[in-house]
């Protein structure tokens, strides 16, 4: 690939001839890689789409129901390719659309580059049909961003969105293209962008921090890792590996960072967080020195803070200096790609051994096994439960599947128990809690990853926020699973009305239609299992087959996450019911 | 509780649309009202400075400040405790012309290194720069004249270290 784009940016840099801004844009697209991209289009953004329309063999564009499922398939797309999601979209409506979406790549750290139509540059301000200021609006939430007026501009910007999406902690970016600059010419030359003198990409690395972190780590005696996505991001599952193998030292995930490390491997304790596991929860208040990697000590990981591992030396690997002391106040920050301050650390860290303190994990997992995890995984009583489902798909796919998860008590349950033997195995909508995010994401991962399975796994409530992407599953033909656990409630914010609010089910209870039907209707087989004795058949059924399936378990409505730290509580005070 | 103090944030940035609405959104996020702010050019060709001041805990401070540093465009951002900068604001009183003579205002001017920058038939206009209580103190002794209209800059500062801005622009 780095081949053929340098061929193409050579024939490109021969050529003197004008294009107009929308060939640019395409051109620039290419010589960045990019041969997929998710949009819907509309007035604002024409010109690119007719230029789009000349290259279609090497920009392959998936036309989406809606810009928040472009955005989201997107997103999907990133999370398992590593590589930077591509959206286009109108102006108005068709930016706004993007909002959610570009707000969850922003708290999830996933590289995009959103390219959105403008009305022309005379017109801007003046409230033209369908103007809004996507710039203004989407600050906040990119980034980086910014509105092209002048098709000369085109190369250079397109260049740096790329540069600032993908570099150092990726994010989403936004360029705002006005259709006159799309409409007008330019002499075509493109350079990829590798610095911009205002930014800094990836901190200095100091090697008296990753010394001194070595030191401590040496001399700890219950140490304790929690790793974030920060490891799948920087590409440094094996140098992650290497070293907790090395120190022998328990670790354990926050919810972006699982599938980084097989769900198998002795070394992995579990989740942490709000509905994580018992035991990485309550140790973190243990441990004597708590060595975060690549992760940003989220308020749904920490619990209350004032007693979040206050016995603990905190050593935080980290590549974002403003992460540094934001939530937890670190005594030494490694600052850093991860995959080079732990490949820099392993020379001064010393053969370790924790049998006795990990055992301690043991013994508290044999404890929520027993409380919880065997009754979820396999249930005696009557109803089905979501973690069954889990367990059930665990057994057929071997933990090969990638497992797309959308917000809510389904969410938790997949995380809890989806098993994972490969990196980039498990995406779902951390940082934002973003409904609808699945189904669109899982179709952007298949594609991604065509050769492996992808699993949906998502809500009644969920699927119904961005239910239309059918549509673009029966248009692509791409083959993504798609299981609904339907308890007919928002679950989640049903149990916490159960939990906290006096069992007062407000607006939580779904009326909900006949989802086979609807999936059928976009000629997607479909079927709804209610009985524990179907299921196993129905979910090989939908693994055996080679197009698109949706398969519906109902769930029993009191199946609840346990356990669960509540808010405002310690990590130690995780309740298991 | 921390205590809330008094800090001069200052912004080294490249001179883009939009980048006021890119920092501002950050101290809005966390609910902070900015007491004034200042934009202009720096002593770096084509590099911008902003000046904010804010009250808060230098907790609150210290995280703003990284995630100002950490936009794009930002060159580079600090924070100052009032012991650390020169500052100085600057305002203009507008008054009618029949004070013009007043003695007790003329005294006032020449104590408070105040000038006089304007004068027509209908008015005139006092020009004062020193620290925010000097300009307050004026405003005081003025309002009983009548003032017709008052304004004043936010604050600008020096920092009494150095602040090496080109080499960070270099070696990045």
């Amino acid at each position: 690939m780095e081949t053929l784009n340098k061929v193409i940016i050579n024939q490109i840099s021969t050529k003197v001839e004008k294009i107009s801004g929308a060939e640019a844009v395409i051109k620039c697209l290419l010589a960045e890689g990019v041969n997929l991209a998710y949009g819907y289009p509309g007035g604002a953004i024409m010109p690119i789409y007719d230029a789009l329309y000349n290259y279609q063999n090497q920009l392959h564009h998936v036309l989406t129901r809606h810009e928040q499922g472009a955005i989201h398939a997107a997103q999907g797309f990133a999370r398992v390719t590593g590589k930077v999601g591509m959206v286009f979209a109108t102006s108005g409506p068709g930016a706004t659309n993007l909002v959610t979406g570009i707000a969850d790549a922003q708290i999830d750290s996933t590289p995009l580059v959103c390219i959105t139509g403008q009305v022309s540059s005379h017109l801007l301000g003046s409230d033209a049909f369908q103007e809004t200021d996507i710039i203004g609006i989407s600050t906040p939430v990119t980034k980086w961003n910014y509105q092209i007026t002048r098709a000369e501009e085109i190369p250079e910007i397109i260049a740096k969105a790329f540069y600032i999406a993908k570099s150092g902690r990726p994010g989403p970016v936004l360029v705002d293209i006005t259709k006159d600059a799309q409409f007008g010419e330019l002499e075509f030359e493109y350079k990829k962008c590798e610095k911009i003198r205002s930014y800094r990409a990836v901190p200095k690395l100091e090697i008296e921090k990753v010394k001194a972190a070595a030191e401590m780590i040496n001399s700890a005696k219950k140490p304790f890792i929690v790793w974030g996505q920060g490891i799948i991001i920087g590409q440094a599952e094996a140098e992650f590996k290497s070293f907790i193998e090395k120190t022998d030292i328990p670790a354990a995930s926050t919810v972006l960072g699982l599938s980084a490390l097989e769900t198998s491997h002795p070394l992995h304790v579990g989740m942490v967080g709000m509905h994580g596991n018992y035991a990485p929860n309550v140790l973190t208040n243990q441990c004597d020195v708590l060595i975060a990697i690549g992760m940003r000590f989220d308020d749904r990981v920490t619990g209350n803070l004032q007693t979040y591992a206050k016995q603990a030396k905190i050593i935080h690997f980290e590549i974002d200096p403003s992460e540094v002391d934001k939530n937890v106040k670190t005594d030494i920050a490694v600052l850093g790609n991860v995959k080079e301050t732990l490949a820099e650390i392993m020379p001064f860290i010393n053969r370790g051994s924790h049998k006795n303190w990990l055992n301690e994990f043991h013994k508290l997992l044999q404890i929520e096994k027993d409380e919880v995890i065997n009754n979820q995984l396999n249930p005696t009583k009557p109803g089905l439960t979501m973690g069954e489902v889990l367990n059930l798909i665990n057994n057929e796919t071997k933990g090969n599947a990638v497992i797309v998860s959308d917000v809510g008590q389904h969410q938790m349950f997949a995380c809890r128990y989806a098993n994972f033997i490969k990196t980039r195995s498990s995406v779902t909508s951390g940082g934002l809690g973003t409904m609808g995010f699945a189904l669109p994401a899982a179709i952007g991962a298949k594609m991604g990853v065509p050769n492996r399975e992808v699993i949906a796994i998502i809500g009644d409530g969920g699927f119904q926020m961005t239910i239309q992407e059918l549509g673009t599953i029966l248009q692509t033909e791409v083959a993504v699973k798609i299981v609904v656990l339907n308890n007919s409630f928002l679950g989640m914010v049903r149990q916490w009305q159960e939990l906290f609010f006096d069992k007062r089910y407000a607006s939580t209870v779904m009326k909900n239609p006949n989802f086979v039907k609807i999936a059928e209707g976009y000629g997607i087989e479909a079927q709804s299992v209610s009985q524990r004795a179907d299921l196993t058949t129905a979910i090989k059924t939908m693994l055996a087959s080679k197009k698109a399936y949706f398969l519906e378990v109902m769930i029993a409505q009191e199946d609840n996450v346990f356990p669960m730290i509540p808010t405002g509580a310690s990590v130690s005070d995780i309740r298991l019911s | 509780m921390e205590e809330k103090q008094k800090f001069t944030v200052s912004v080294y940035t490249e001179n883009n649309v939009g980048l006021l609405n890119r920092l501002s959104a950050i101290f809005l996020k966390r609910h902070i009202n900015i007491e004034s702010m200042t934009v202009s050019p720096s002593e770096i060709d084509h590099v911008h400075r902003f000046t904010f001041v804010v009250i808060v805990s230098e907790t609150l401070i210290r995280k703003v400040v990284g995630q100002l540093d950490k936009q794009i465009e930002v060159v580079k951002a600090y924070y100052h405790k009032e012991d650390e900068i020169i500052y100085q604001e600057t305002a203009m009183f507008k008054l009618s012309t029949e004070f013009l003579y007043d003695e007790k205002i003329q005294n006032k001017l020449k104590l408070r290194r105040a000038h006089m920058v304007a004068i027509t038939k209908s008015f005139f206009v006092i020009e004062m720069t020193g620290l925010k209580e000097d300009v307050d103190r004026l405003y005081d002794r003025l309002k009983p004249y009548g003032l017709m209209q008052f304004v004043r800059s936010g604050r600008i500062a020096i920092t009494r270290t150095p602040m090496a801005i080109s080499e960070l622009l270099k070696t990045s």
